[in-house]
């Protein structure tokens, strides 16, 4: 492997890259990876990864930040791979080394891809080099059938075991371009500069990925955190309960329990107090624009169900109704038409469901406050404030969009609390707070 | 960089996998890379993972390796510090007083708070002695935040401090393994003294290896189709994913039963091995297309 600039300055950049990404690595963690790289050399590439990921990494969340880096910083191969391959021989021998699982063939094809069919400008490579442009071309997920196909040959009877071959080369075939999405990246890095790509192309980690530029595949590994995400949140609560149960003795107890020492108080009793448990009402705004976060708050508030006391949960588009049983699919809220009203729909919630709100009550309300222009209803959420304990906007815009073009953001926060919460590290802190103590 | 504060057991990754290998625990390149770093480095080595991939084993292959003596502390809420450190023999410090009564209070009092009469938990017992030790701190994530204090302090200096006696510092470092199920979020400042490793399940190739040598006689194809099984439901949104021990066990069961290949009858009356809860295998059977 060969490094550019000395071995510190690398790992300094590196390190600093991390940090941009939001990895705390301290000096400390800097030092033990600098002994890291003295102790395993820089011969073997996935001991490295493996010796740095265990030094600077405090936690299994961001380690796909931390190989996107490592891939930028110390990277497989350097420069422009051999050999000049067209598309039909490049996917035949892709289609070979995903039916052998040859990562290291694997690996090679990605290299060999971008450059056949990843650059682009004039003259090629001069604008850079695209991981989208090369598996445009390459196609790689076309080859399943043809890679399937190729395994059961010469089988006389199916196996049990092919049933499930299918979903494994859909694995192999997504490995894949995530590799050529890592070499465009190296590629890139050597036009531009590691640091510039480092801090641009390494998508962040998933908590926080903003909610409203998400795909698909983030949403989904979203979801996949809430649970966590939820137990993380209800541990730290039962820390604070039980450092809050502590401190008060209780007088009585204490006398009675000294009763069996001869009248000496050696165990004294301290007195429990019971949990406020709020109850919580969760507004949602289910159009495609926010969907995405709100989505997330419910299931991760669904998970914290035993936290409060009671939860409901009404959602909205230009209606409202309840969805408290999870069942948004038969859930009424649009009308005449599918653009967010916020007016209205806090008007059929006053009308409707008003009675949910109670002074132990903390509303919630998600959703990026954009009225497409109509009637915002002030005094239906003014209601909503007098009769609540408290009431929060979770806004998922950053606040400086907030009273551009159609958001009616300025004026919702004039009536209650209106925060920014963009990603789910920003939700949990706010939960958090939240929740009973 | 010497490993003048290392533990010394190992001296170069290869040597790692090849030993534990020889114990019967087959180490990743990961696993294999960070045990040498924490041997080397003389740091200890937060295992993180999900239930059933070899936490606690990896600990106890590194002791038998290394022909250390395993120490280990189980952590609950509510472990504390005379579970953890040490407490003083009250009993055997009464009996002291009571044999003893023509004494003065100072001639009673230094004895009674010597070596005699202390019992040490497993976090002294490790530091103390001079032979190799492996201290493992099992499901540290179970114990209070208060524990974690004590950790720190263990842990970073390998010193502990007995307020009659003096501090007690090791002479001989221990292997320090804490393992973690990730149901609480451990401090930042213990995670910071430690070497971090997320130890996952296995890939395919290493998990057939795992089988084999767990099940001998264990067919070849067989052993194949098992792991591409289990990884499929790990794969698929269930309560509790197949562990490791749950893969050996139910290539056990098809040794057992005499099976030679899966198919559909088999797969469906063994599920139970693997899965434990009745609606996993409910949605897994779906999943699988087993009628």
């Amino acid at each position: 492997m060969t490094v550019t600039g000395g071995v510190p300055e690398r790992l300094t950049s590196f390190v600093h890259a991390l940090r941009g990404h939001g990895v705390r690595v301290g000096p400390g963690e800097t030092l033990d990876a600098g002994a890291v790289v003295a102790v395993l050399g820089l011969e073997h590439r996935e001991r490295l990864r493996a010796g740095l990921a265990s030094a600077l990494l405090r936690g299994e969340g961001q380690r796909a930040v931390f190989d996107a880096t490592f891939d930028l910083y110390f990277p497989l191969r350097v420069g422009a791979p051999q050999g000049e391959s067209s598309v039909a021989e490049l996917r035949e021998r892709l289609a070979e080394a995903l039916a052998a699982n040859d990562r290291a063939a694997l690996a090679g094809l990605a290299a060999e891809a971008v450059q056949a069919l990843g650059q682009f400008g004039n003259p090629p490579g001069s604008g850079g080099w695209s991981a989208a442009q090369t598996l445009d071309r390459l196609r790689p997920q076309t080859l399943l059938a043809r890679v399937l196909a190729g395994q059961r040959q010469g089988r006389s009877v199916p196996e049990f075991t092919d049933r499930l071959e299918a979903e494994e080369i859909r694995r192999r075939i997504g490995a894949f371009r995530a590799q050529v999405g890592t070499e465009a990246r190296r590629r890139a890095a050597e036009l531009s500069g590691t640091d510039e790509i480092a801090r641009r192309a390494v998508a962040p980690s998933v908590d926080r990925t903003d909610f409203l530029f998400a795909n698909q595949a983030q949403l989904a590994e979203l979801r996949r955190t809430v649970q966590p995400l939820a137990r993380k949140l209800a541990t730290r609560l039962a820390a604070r309960r039980r450092r809050a149960a502590r401190g008060q003795i209780d007088l009585r107890r204490t006398l009675r329990r000294s009763l069996s020492t001869g009248g000496v108080p050696l165990r004294p009793a301290y007195r429990r107090r019971r949990p406020q448990r709020p109850e919580l009402v969760l507004l949602c705004d289910v159009s495609s624009s926010v969907a995405g976060f709100t989505d997330f708050t419910m299931l991760l508030v669904q998970a914290l169900r035993d936290q409060f006391s009671k939860v409901r949960v009404f959602a909205f588009v230009n209606r409202t109704d309840e969805v408290t049983d999870g069942d948004l699919a038969r859930a009424t809220v649009t009308g005449h038409h599918p653009y967010s009203d916020y007016g209205t729909a806090l008007g059929e919630f006053t009308e409707r469901y008003l009675e949910a709100v109670t002074p132990r009550t903390a509303v919630l309300i998600l959703g990026d406050a954009r009225n497409n222009r109509r009637d915002p209803n002030l005094p239906a959420l003014k209601l909503i404030a007098d009769r609540a304990r408290r009431v929060y906007w979770l806004n998922p815009e950053p606040p400086a969009l907030w009273s551009t073009g159609d958001s009616a953001a300025a004026e919702y926060a004039g009536v209650v609390t209106m925060r920014p919460c963009r990603n789910a590290r920003q939700l949990g802190q706010f939960i958090e707070r939240l929740l009973p103590t | 960089m010497s490993g003048a504060d290392g533990t010394g057991i190992f001296a170069t990754v290869d040597e790692v996998a090849t030993r534990l290998a020889e114990v019967g625990y087959l180490a990743s390149t990961a696993v294999a890379t960070t045990v040498f770093l924490a041997d080397r480095l003389g740091k200890p080595l937060l295992v993180e993972g999900p239930a059933g991939v070899g936490k606690t084993e990896l600990a106890k292959a590194v002791a038998a390796v290394a022909g250390a003596r395993l120490i280990r502390l189980q952590c609950y809420e509510g472990v504390d510090e005379s579970r953890a450190l040490y407490e003083w023999n009250h009993a055997k410090q009464l009996l002291r007083i009571t044999a003893g009564r023509e004494e003065s209070w100072d001639e009673a009092r230094s004895d009674i708070f010597s070596e005699e009469f202390l019992l040490p938990r497993p976090l002294l017992t490790a530091i103390r002695g001079n032979q190799p030790t492996v201290l493992l701190v099992d499901e540290t994530d179970k114990a209070d935040v208060e524990v974690e204090g004590l950790l720190l302090e263990v842990l970073s200096d390998f010193q502990v401090t007995v307020p009659e006696l003096g501090t007690i510092t090791a002479e001989r470092r221990p292997f320090v393994v804490l393992t973690s199920n990730a149901t609480r979020e451990l401090s930042e400042a213990l995670r910071r003294r430690c070497l971090f490793l997320h130890l996952d399940f296995p890939d395919a190739e290493l998990e057939q290896r795992i089988v084999r040598l767990k099940v001998p006689g264990l067919d070849r194809a067989l052993a194949e189709s098992v792991v591409k099984v289990v990884g499929a439901l790990r794969a698929m949104e269930l309560r509790k994913l197949p562990s490791v021990a749950e893969t050996i066990d139910w290539a056990r069961t098809l040794l057992a039963l005499g099976a030679d290949t899966l198919d559909e009858a088999v797969v469906r009356d063994s599920l139970g091995v693997i899965l434990k809860h009745q609606e996993d295998i409910r949605r897994a059977a779906e999943e699988l297309t087993l009628s």
